[in-house]
């Protein structure tokens, strides 16, 4: 079946014409059809411009002829960009967002729109204003958050690459529990121009694929500085697949002894021992590296991303865009109706969250301070890789959990991205690769492998990555039928 | 900042952030955003003396480009979301009593 290729795979087909744009934009269509009314990863999706976009494809392009699945939180002119809120849900993006311009510029087309938590605030998908988005390793489960839609249909062949975000493991976290790869790059690696902001100082646009090859592929053409975002940067962008295939010899990798966790499930701690282990057998040596402020993230975090969260959603007034309650006397009731029916509960709570810790008597203590705590969980790493190429850990502490499990505990919900969050504070790239399987409920959960690496280190951490994922079989595994 | 941090009062937050609460959401938000600040207060133990606040993980500061004039949106396309609009305005609530 076309859909389960990697992108790679189906680029050879496609230049060797054995299949043509339209066909594959066809047959994925044909398995959304089929597939997503259980996964309900799509929250839309335009075949008639697909299609037409793969009339004139020139397949000779870097993604030729590639139908790439976008995150509903990246802007295509003239589709929904609905952020997974009420708030949005009649809005049509007016301009194109730079990596999508990218991407057409390298033959992709953006194709279908993936279901996430309201403005990506949220672990399992749940907080979407539209639908309940299901694992497709086992449907009563959550799929991850926020970009579960992107990992879903990735996972269920129902696309060959999404596109995601990552603000505190929203692309690595999904990834990791339906068993696809996720990359988060280095902040500033990939412009954020139409992406809307949840947390500016946090938030990276990456890539979901089949592969690491395919990540690779893909980061090639999203990464570089952009004008229209004035915190992307300037530095080289290499051919990441140039570095793919090379032995692992002399290569030191740090397992921080922090991340293993008490709480943590045995079974996701044993696949990360093992393939630690696995490691060592590929060349590579294996140390402990220590870094003691992670136990700090989870706060530092809640604290800096609500703060900007609060700061970007004003924007949401109900004058230029989206909702309008109706009815309302004055301008201050028009603010607080307005607001009150197009933001879902978890929206309000982070956003309430956000302004009580830059009120005036608390920003010293809650923000200011979490911004110092910042830089010392930021030292950790510059430490850490003073001896390590990268760090290697788990992307979760526990396999998917059910549907409903965690939806009326915020905290508990948000220590799900305990392993994630300090890579974006320390602004490094990273990147989860499967590993593994728990068993629960005679289900097979995929477990994902985080590692992480130093800022603009990419191509040695795509290196590392790809040589696990070439030697193991966990990322041939399909959770459906072809 | 205590644990139980009593001075949270979600109901004037929520107004400062220009969001309505129903009484149902007051009282769950206000116990479920404490109990996230007990969590938080933890921070508190953390020695900083002496460390500077992070802002922005990469060293750059202020990004100029040159003041050109480009093509942008038309009306039409810039009011083409807008929930009420009138001659090439949006409408806006009345502001001045």
């Amino acid at each position: 079946m076309i859909t389960s290729l990697s992108v790679a795979e189906l680029q050879k087909r496609l230049r060797s014409r054995e299949v043509s744009p339209v066909e594959v934009i066809k047959s994925l269509a044909e398995r959304i059809e089929t597939v997503d009314p259980q996964i309900q990863g799509y929250l839309s999706w335009s075949l008639d411009q697909a299609l037409a976009e793969a009339e004139k494809a020139d397949v000779s392009l870097p993604l030729g002829g590639v139908p790439i699945a976008i995150k509903d939180v990246i802007s295509v002119e003239g589709q929904p960009n609905t952020c997974g809120s009420k708030f949005l849900k009649n809005y049509r993006a007016p301009y194109s967002a730079t990596v999508i311009h990218k991407l057409r510029a390298a033959g992709a087309i953006p194709f279908g729109r993936c279901n996430m938590d309201e403005f990506a605030m949220g672990s399992s998908t749940e907080n979407s204003a539209y639908q309940i988005t299901r694992n497709p390793w086992d449907t009563t489960r959550i799929p991850g958050g926020s970009s579960g839609g992107s990992a879903a249909v990735v996972a269920a062949d129902e696309a060959f690459a999404a596109l995601g975000s990552d603000t505190g493991g929203s692309i690595r976290q999904p990834a990791a529990l339906c068993g696809c790869v996720g990359l988060k790059p280095t902040y500033g690696r990939v412009s954020r121009f139409g992406l809307t902001a949840f947390a500016s100082s946090l938030d990276q646009i990456g890539p979901f694929s089949k592969t690491v090859e395919d990540s690779a592929l893909l980061l090639n053409v999203l990464s570089g500085l952009d004008p229209l975002d004035s915190t992307s940067l300037d530095e080289k962008v290499p051919d990441h697949t140039a570095f793919l295939g090379h032995d692992l010899k002399g290569v030191r990798l740090g397992l921080p002894k922090e991340y293993f966790v008490d709480g943590m499930n045995p079974q996701v701690e044993k696949a990360v021992r093992d393939a630690a282990a696995h490691y060592e057998t590929l060349g590579a040596e294996v140390v402990e590296v220590s870094l003691p402020n992670t136990r700090h993230a989870v706060g530092v975090y809640y604290i800096i991303s609500t703060a900007e969260a609060s700061a970007n959603l004003a924007r949401f007034d109900g004058i230029r865009y989206g909702h309008r309650a109706k009815g309302t006397a004055g301008l201050i009731e028009h603010y607080l109706k307005t607001r009150a029916e197009g933001f879902g509960p978890e929206v309000k709570r982070r956003i309430i969250l956000g302004t009580y810790v830059l009120s005036s008597g608390y920003h010293d203590a809650y923000y200011v301070r979490a911004q110092k705590v910042r830089t010392l969980i930021r030292r950790d790493f510059t430490d850490a890789f003073e001896n390590v190429a990268a760090i290697i850990c788990p992307t979760s502490p526990t396999p998917a959990f059910k549907i409903g499990e965690r939806v009326d505990d915020p905290l508990s919900m948000y220590l799900a991205d305990i392993f994630t969050i300090a890579a974006n504070l320390a602004g490094i790239p990273g990147i989860s690769i499967p590993c593994g399987f728990a068993e629960e409920d005679g289900k097979k959960l995929p477990i994902g492998l985080q590692l992480l690496g130093r800022s603009f280190d990419e191509p040695n951490l795509l290196k590392i990555a790809h040589a696990y994922e070439q030697s193991t079989e966990w990322h041939k595994a399909k959770p459906l039928e072809a | 900042m205590s644990s139980s941090d009593s001075k949270f009062d979600v109901r004037h937050i929520a107004h400062l952030a220009r969001i309505e609460l129903t009484d149902a959401e007051t009282a769950k938000f206000q116990s479920q955003i404490s109990e996230v600040l007990a969590h938080v207060a933890q921070l508190q133990s953390v020695d900083v003396t002496g460390v500077e606040p992070t802002a922005h993980t990469y060293p750059i500061f202020n990004v100029f480009r040159d003041d050109n004039p480009r093509d942008w949106f038309t009306p039409e396309k810039a009011l083409g979301n807008a929930p009420h609009q009138a001659n090439q305005l949006f409408v806006v609530p009345k502001v001045l009593e």
